[in-house]
């Protein structure tokens, strides 16, 4: 005869708003098995906690049901509980009252009712739950990181500092990512490069670290502490073991005239590179689709010139296969082009460009050594209009959300240009100023007051292009929508910041989850930003949504110590609610027919042959087992199999019965 | 083959050259016009203006004409027309609006006929056509005016490109013409303001065909009644507001046409313009 | 939530437009080609309407904004929140006759809508001859246009005689139901 305990929590008015906790309790009372039945405020605070821990001394129970809010939410916080008061923590379960049913109904009678339904349904299970010990699993204390920009640099750093070995990817022929892009950052004004590349030399040397660069994640398997990933080598083509960097090829390769995707455009490169000049690793790569070689089998003068033969032509991509316990992704993000913009130009105008065009520019290593001109005829403008906003806060263009570091960088932008060129005047158009960070409004009022950057506040209809000019047709709403029309030498669009080319395909590769917008999904916006809903898989940077380098920094470091934490087991506990074949005694042995519908049905391939053997070692039957590291508890398995041989545990057929039951014989 | 014809009233009365080189260039590729039979006003400007009702019961009974009649698509060359036509078959989605406007006109109304303008015609008709049958090319330097009505609302329209619109160029391009790139293509003429604010007209035609002209244009293309009889009619009033006075004609897109399939300037209503055509 | 200002709440219901969706960006009236001649631009129409008061809805009533805007759509084309600013303009014009708050420079242009709808009220089609002709009987500008009439009908373009079509009692009918219907001045 069972006794179990159930505890009814208002969840402050959370439940009590629309449900009578009270009468639940006292209705729960009276159902068969039930020993003991409270109501209290908070059952998750400590006082709480302490009256169930009680209750199961004091009255001996041998099941516990917490109706509250999701298991999500406080299932390890009452397991815990029952757990010190010396009761199995799997006999405790909870009847989601809140998620479920107080949140999604209105205050009433059938509300009551429908909670008081949960609870009985549960209790109905508990009856039935068997006490269960978490499964130990071995962990692999390697992690992966995929992406080599700040985010990811300063993941691997902060992993292989903790003692642990880290992989390290990254699809671009350098790590770097943006940041390598930028000329300086808000709102110190420091050289990225210069504070960049120390830590990515440092990620090249570090003893723990296993750079892989033109590398990309082919596919990925297993789970928490035991993942296999498949990585793709893309072939470069030169054998970096032997190459010494020293640049002879790249100077002599007749192709010259390929779009920088570095200079985001503004500059050209060579078939084969090296993206710029601080690249990590300094070794080129050949881009075979435009490689006069791969192309039209002619030209070879890269091999002609290589003093050390590292030119390998019929190198192919390698599949590396590495097991690791736990993955960081850090891939960044991108933005959006001018030709996103009709307004503007549909980016058929050479002077109109984007916020990363303009920090090329402005970068002493880009097209321009450092100066600011115009991609049309190479003069410098003398009049600049900086457009805010431009695709972010824009429904119609379906980018709704605020792209967050526009406002800092155009400020930056136009304190650059005009640092730069001292006579030279420069319009920012603007809808609201956004820099909350640390000395962020500072900055921006530096740009105004002491750079004299003329802020607009209003949004530009249009810009076309006359006599060389650009006209810029906006408005300033602060003077009752005066409209401005300005005659520029050049627009520099704050364009979106949006999800990075393949997102949706990494993130399903991975399964993790990611929004309408393709950006990955945290496990929670609050409390979790830097998990993902898959346990083992951790999140940082701009690949999660757009944000500046401070937070970036902050985040992969958030996620490197949630590594480091998960490392710093030697098992993994996992919970027992696993799928189980029966066992019983000879000569049955087990109801399993051999059929292995199982085997084909699982989805993480947990499931193995058994073989029963007799005592003189003769084989009696061959039976399906499943693999307790790799069962994730689906429960497909159990829907296939035709002989109810294969139960989950914790969820038995038996216990989903007894639940539909008890809501059927109300 | 056969497509329903919606002429509109400026067609039969102060664009009646719009008229005549859609006929004629009609006739030309073998397209054959059936005219709505009893067709009323569409409203146009002034009934949107004053009452949505009006508004939509006018294109309305216009629309279940044509079904009536059988047509299943009609060509609109007017672009004011063609764009009270398409908002009327849109808004006329909601129920509660076709219950009403169907109860007004007292006719059925079904919704389903195809409206297009004179451009999405010859797009889908008649481009293979017009390049065999080009004789004399339209070898000038033009800017293709569209105006707002053929292009915007481009949710309700779903026709070309909304800044900087193709098909006019397109078409210019195909019968031996060099489209110039500029920047009036959609700013509005000064519409229905024509009578009664003619000092605005003059201010906004006077901004599109100051930039055609100081790029060189030597005719400014249209396919809107409106658009033609401002940057035509009104060019008097017009140069006054310029500097530099313009004397570039103003030709419809199938006047155009109609000179490089070689028919007669006559044919074509080029004689009733107010600004000589000399192409 | 139910919106309780009765301004935006007749907006609404009538032009399906939320007020509150607009954040005054203002690219509205950047592109708009005529906002230098209004008494005010359409940002600042939205902004008026969106402080809800009854005031500030009399001066938009009142104003020649609603009636100078072309209706040609730029706004709507550009606005980031797809805020449908012609069809409010629509809704304005409509309620500004109805409570008889034209202002009194657009009178020229709501003449002419008159006339011309009067024109097909009768023919069914447009008679240009009798739209000028009302137009200039309501305004007194004799001379509109005079020196133009000659050479549009050199050139063919005018029409001596109106084109009348068959049905017109179906037309007059919609008129009655519509605008000449005395229920729908007052609403």
């Amino acid at each position: 005869m069972s006794k179990i305990g159930v505890f009814i929590c208002h969840c402050g008015e959370n439940i009590s708003a629309t449900v009578d906790c009270e009468k639940v309790a006292q209705e729960i009372r009276k159902v068969e098995g039930v020993e003991y039945a409270i109501d209290y405020k908070y059952m998750c605070s400590d006082p709480g906690q302490t009256l169930i821990k009680d209750a199961i001394k004091e009255h001996h129970l041998d099941g516990v049901v917490v109706g509250s809010c999701s298991p999500r939410m406080h299932e390890p916080t009452f397991r815990k509980a029952c757990a010190e008061a010396g009761l199995n923590p799997f006999l405790c379960e909870m009847a989601n009252l809140r998620e479920h049913c107080s949140w999604v109904h209105e205050k009433g009678e059938a509300t009551t009712e429908k909670a008081f339904d949960l609870v009985k349904m549960l209790v109905e299970k508990v009856k039935r739950n068997k006490p269960l010990d978490s499964i130990k699993v071995p962990i692999t204390k390697k992690a992966l990181v995929i992406g080599g920009g700040i985010a990811g640099i300063q993941a691997s750093l902060d992993i292989a500092n903790t003692g642990h070995q880290v992989i390290l990817i990254e699809k671009d022929p350098s790590i770097g990512g943006h940041m390598s892009q930028l000329s300086e950052t808000f709102p110190t004004l420091d050289c990225s490069q210069c504070i960049l590349t120390p830590r990515m030399v440092e990620v090249a040397q570090h003893p723990n670290i296993t750079l892989y660069t033109y590398a990309e994640l082919e596919s990925l398997e297993g789970f928490i502490g035991n993942f296999t990933a498949k990585i793709r080598l893309k072939a470069k083509s030169v054998d970096h073991k032997k190459c010494t960097g020293c640049g002879a090829c790249f100077q002599k390769c007749p192709q010259k005239r390929i779009p920088s995707e570095f200079n985001a455009g503004l500059g050209t490169r060579t078939a084969i590179y090296v993206p710029f000049p601080q690249a990590v690793p300094n070794k080129p790569v050949i881009d075979r689709e435009h490689c006069n070689y791969y192309k039209r089998g002619k030209c070879k003068i890269c091999e002609a010139t290589c003093p050390t033969g590292a030119i390998e032509w019929d190198k192919e991509d390698e599949i590396l296969t590495e097991q690791v316990g736990a993955i960081v992704v850090t891939t960044g993000f991108n933005v959006k082009g001018t030709d996103f913009f009709p307004e503007y130009g549909y980016g058929q105008y050479k002077d109109v460009i984007t916020g990363l065009q303009f920090e090329r520019l402005a970068s002493a290593s880009g097209p321009t050594l450092g100066e600011i001109r115009r991609p049309s005829d190479g003069t410098i403008p003398k009049k600049i209009v900086f457009i805010a906003c431009a695709g972010s806060r824009d429904e119609a263009k379906g980018i709704p959300y605020c792209s967050k570091i526009c406002c800092m960088y155009t400020a930056k932008h136009a304190m650059l240009y005009q640092h730069k060129v001292h006579d030279g005047e420069s319009t920012v158009f603007y809808m609201d100023i956004r820099a909350g960070g640390k000395n962020y409004e500072e900055f921006v009022r530096r740009a105004i007051e002491e750079d004299h950057v003329n802020y607009v506040r209003g949004r530009v209809a249009r810009v076309y292009e006359k006599n060389g000019k650009l006209i810029v047709k906006g408005v300033d709403t602060l003077l009752s929508g005066e409209q401005v029309e300005i005659e520029a030498d050049m627009v520099v669009l704050a364009t979106a910041g949006v999800s990075n080319c393949g997102a949706e395909q990494l993130a399903q590769k991975m399964h993790i989850s990611y929004d309408p917008y393709h950006f990955f999904a945290e496990a929670h916006p609050k409390l979790k930003p830097v998990e993902t809903n898959t346990a083992g898989i951790f999140l940082a940077g701009a690949c999660q949504a757009p944000k500046d380098i401070p937070e970036t920094v902050g985040m992969a470091s958030g996620a490197a110590v949630k590594v480091a934490g998960l490392f710093s087991n030697n098992e993994l506990v996992r919970e027992p609610l696993i799928a189980v074949v029966n066992r019983s005694a000879p000569p049955v042995f087990s109801t399993c027919v051999s059929c292995f519908m199982c085997q084909t049905a699982c989805p993480y391939n947990a499931i193995e042959r058994e073989e029963i053997k007799g005592r003189d070692g003769k084989v009696i039957k061959t039976v399906a087992k499943v693999n307790p590291g790799l069962c994730q508890g689906c429960g497909t398995c159990v829907a296939f199999c035709r002989s109810k041989s294969i139960d989950i545990q914790g969820y038995s057929n038996e216990q989903m019965f007894a639940e539909v039951m008890s809501l059927l014989n109300h | 083959m056969k497509i329903g014809f919606y002429p509109g009233c400026s067609l039969k009365g102060s664009s009646r050259e719009y008229n005549e080189s859609v006929v004629a260039i009609a006739k030309a590729l073998d397209i054959e016009l059936v005219e709505i039979k009893d067709w009323n006003c569409c409203g146009a400007t002034a009934a949107h203006s004053m009452n949505e009702e009006l508004s939509l019961s006018l294109p309305a009974r216009i629309l279940a004409l044509a079904e009536a009649q059988g047509l299943k698509e009609v060509v609109v060359p007017c672009a004011a027309c063609y764009n009270r036509l398409m908002v009327t078959q849109h808004e006329l989605k909601d129920n509660n609006k076709r219950e009403r406007v169907t109860d007004i006109i007292k006719m059925p109304y079904s919704g389903d006929l195809k409206i297009i303008n004179v451009l999405q015609m010859l797009e889908t008709y008649a481009m293979d056509k017009i390049q065999e049958k080009v004789t004399k090319p339209f070898a000038h330097k033009v800017a293709c005016y569209y105006g707002c009505l053929l292009i915007r609302p481009h949710k309700i329209l779903q026709f070309d490109r909304v800044e900087d619109p193709q098909s006019m160029d397109a078409m210019v391009k195909l019968i031996g013409g060099t489209p110039i790139n500029w920047a009036f293509k959609t700013e509005c003429c000064g519409a229905g303001l024509s009578v009664s604010r003619t000092d605005l007209v003059a201010k906004l035609s006077g901004n599109i065909l100051k930039d055609a002209t100081e790029r060189d244009a030597k005719a400014i293309i249209v396919a809107c009644p409106m658009c033609q009889s401002n940057l035509d009619m009104r060019r008097g009033a017009i140069n006054e507001t310029l500097s530099n006075p313009s004397d570039i004609p103003v030709i419809f897109i199938t006047q155009a046409i109609g000179l490089a399939l070689g028919l007669s300037p006559k044919e074509l209503g080029l004689e009733r313009h107010f600004v000589n055509v000399k192409l | 939530m139910e919106n309780k200002n009765k301004i935006s709440g007749d907006i609404h219901s009538h032009t399906g437009v939320e007020v509150a969706r607009c954040y005054q960006c203002g690219k509205c009236t950047a592109g708009c080609v005529l906002a230098s001649e209004m008494n005010f631009p359409p940002s600042y129409l939205m902004r008026l309407l969106q402080t809800g008061t009854e005031e500030n809805y009399d001066r938009i009533l009142r104003s020649n904004t609603i009636w100078l805007c072309l209706n040609c759509e730029n706004c709507l084309g550009r606005c980031p929140m797809e805020i449908d600013i012609p069809k409010i303009m629509d809704y304005l014009r409509e309620q500004s006759l109805n409570k008889k708050k034209v202002n009194r420079d657009a009178n020229p242009i709501v003449s002419f809508h008159k006339s011309f709808l009067d024109s097909i009220k009768y023919t069914g089609r447009l008679y240009e001859v009798g739209l000028i002709a009302a137009f200039k009987a309501r305004t007194f500008r004799l001379t509109q246009d005079v020196k133009l009439a000659p050479k549009m009908y050199l050139n063919g373009k005018l029409n001596l005689m109106p084109e009348m079509i068959k049905d017109k009692k179906g037309i007059g009918q919609i008129f009655s139901k519509t605008i000449d219907n005395p229920k729908t001045k007052n609403k």
